[in-house]
């Protein structure tokens, strides 16, 4: 089936020339989940903000396509991708805090943006906010629709926020760290929740993680990155089998598991990074010649 | 005994809620914790946020006081103890933060803060202090004239440790300092935290919310639920047969980088 998502050879750069995604490429089927693993500063929130066209401004896409559902964003014109990436594309943000307005009731952001931008009327749009609150399982929807962020927990405006994401029935979902700033439990009931309503909607989801006891949960297939450069792209299942590349393995003994008995953790070795920071000096040599 | 803590209790005026004229209500933090720290010990302090294992810490340290009970600090009760008294102690009992971002002065270069403290307490030979400290976690003497926006996540918590480990005390608290770090960077603080307890003779509490970060480093785990010690257990016996349902809900929330861990 082709790909609801697909990247080809997207590079960014800074103005100065500093790169910071090389040459990514990556596939997303409806349907499915697809992770994007690293640490911090490789890229990985970089390529949903390319896919949003919400990359700050110190950044600019210099090559490749972004093929999404059957056009590429980048050979149209800025007034047109808008349009199309605001009616099939939508963000579930790392921090619910600072993506909710704190002065305005919680009811009128779900339904800003299907009254001001999808042209629903206040009366659907409102019905419709009350729907996706139960779908995602918020008690008293009525109630929460009049009440202000701050008198909710991370979790509840965790919630939040998916059901806002989901309110205009996209077709694509980014969620970038969603349950980084949530505890263990209600991490994973918020998980749980974001496979749910993704299976039901049935979208592609692109889920940009640290983690990857998360990946193992969540996603199909994954993308490792380091410096902006795929360096290991593998279904989810063989990956966690079967790492192939150095660094995916260094980075795979680093994560802390607690059925380890002896709790003993391997930081990433020196060698593995200067292995993978060398294959990036040289994929930038035959970038530039 | 470093610390021995008896019937804590903590509460709190819940500002949200206060009347315009008269007392805000008071809501209960701690609710009666007792437990011991012996000398040597490494001991992790667990639970969901909000269940205040951090605020615990701070009352331990005497940032806040507490409402009833007892702390007794290597044989001294500071329970009351007013802060000119407690200055000169609190040397001995150092704190390290979670975000070395925001605990780290951005206008200080690394000397600077690791010699504040220093020099607060008035001693001498700070910058053979500074040098060694620096030594001990692992940093370039260099690095003492660097910003701390000059440096990596993993290396700004190496020097929130050194800041600690500097006035030679004898009790670190240590609160989610890896929370914010990559994993790499997370097993290289860890594995120097681990080195410098034994070296230095440290006793340790660690506050995390995550289980799977402390089995290698605690002896001893409590797990906080609202305000309650809900299991107070040795490390390996917590992870094989954990008794309270609270700390089985917790495990079993934790995703294991492994597909075939049952989830659900």
């Amino acid at each position: 089936m082709r790909p609801f998502l697909s990247i080809r050879n997207l590079s960014v750069a800074l103005k100065n020339g500093g790169l910071i995604l090389r040459n990514v490429s990556l596939d997303v089927a409806v349907g499915k989940v697809h992770g994007l693993v690293g640490e911090s500063g490789a890229g990985k929130s970089m390529i949903g903000k390319s896919v949003l066209g919400t990359l700050p401004r110190a950044l600019q896409i210099t090559g490749g396509e972004i093929w999404l559902d059957g056009v590429d964003l980048l050979s149209i014109p800025p007034a047109q991708r808008r349009k199309r990436i605001g009616a099939t594309a939508a963000l579930i943000p790392q921090d619910p805090l600072t993506a909710l307005n704190p002065t305005r009731r919680i009811g009128p952001q779900i339904t800003r943006r299907l009254v001001d931008i999808l042209g629903w009327t206040k009366a659907d749009a409102q019905a419709r906010a009350l729907e996706l609150l139960e779908e995602v399982q918020i008690a008293d929807p009525a109630r929460v629709m009049r009440n202000y962020p701050h008198e909710l927990s991370g979790g509840m405006r965790q919630r939040i926020l998916i059901a806002s994401a989901f309110a205009a029935k996209p077709k694509l979902i980014i969620a970038d760290e969603p349950t980084t700033a949530l505890d263990v439990t209600v991490q994973k009931q918020i998980l749980r929740l974001i496979a749910d309503m993704q299976a039901r909607h049935g979208s592609a989801l692109l889920f940009v993680t640290h983690d990857l006891g998360v990946v193992s949960k969540v996603c199909d297939a994954l993308s490792v990155l380091y410096a902006g450069k795929v360096v290991e792209d593998a279904q989810m299942r063989r990956f966690f089998c079967r790492p192939v590349h150095p660094y995916s393995r260094a980075l795979l003994a680093a994560t802390p598991t607690y059925t380890n008995p002896t709790g003993s953790l391997m930081p990433v070795p020196q060698s593995v990074i200067d292995a993978v920071e060398r294959e990036v000096v040289q994929h930038d040599r035959r970038w530039r010649a | 005994m470093m610390y021995r803590i008896e019937n804590l209790h903590l509460s709190l005026p819940d500002m949200t809620r206060k009347p315009l004229l008269g007392a805000a209500p008071r809501i209960e933090i701690l609710k009666s914790l007792t437990f011991d720290v012996p000398k040597g010990a490494v001991l992790g302090i667990v639970g969901g946020s909000g269940s205040g294992k951090s605020t615990l810490g701070r009352v331990m340290l005497r940032l806040l006081e507490p409402t009833a009970g007892s702390i007794v600090f290597d044989g001294t009760d500071i329970t009351h103890t007013d802060e000119v008294q407690l200055r000169p102690m609190r040397r001995r009992f150092q704190m390290i933060f979670q975000d070395p971002m925001s605990s780290l002065n951005p206008r200080r270069r690394v000397d600077g803060i690791i010699g504040g403290p220093l020099r607060l307490h008035g001693l001498d030979g700070l910058r053979s202090r500074v040098d060694e400290a620096l030594d001990m976690v692992g940093l370039p003497r260099g690095f003492a004239h660097r910003y701390p926006h000059e440096l990596s996540g993993g290396q700004r918590q190496r020097v929130g440790i050194a800041r600690a480990i500097a006035l030679r005390p004898d009790f670190i608290l240590a609160d989610e300092i890896v929370s914010g770090l990559d994993v790499s960077s997370q097993a290289q603080v860890l594995n120097l935290l681990e080195d410098l307890v034994r070296e230095l003779g440290l006793t340790l509490a660690f506050i995390s919310h995550d289980l799977s970060v402390i089995r290698r480093l605690c002896s001893r785990i409590i797990v906080l639920h609202q305000g309650l010690i809900v299991e107070d257990a040795e490390t390996a016996e917590l992870f094989t047969s954990p008794k309270a349902a609270y700390t089985r809900e917790l495990l079993q929330a934790i995703p294991l980088p492994d597909p075939d861990q049952p989830w659900d």
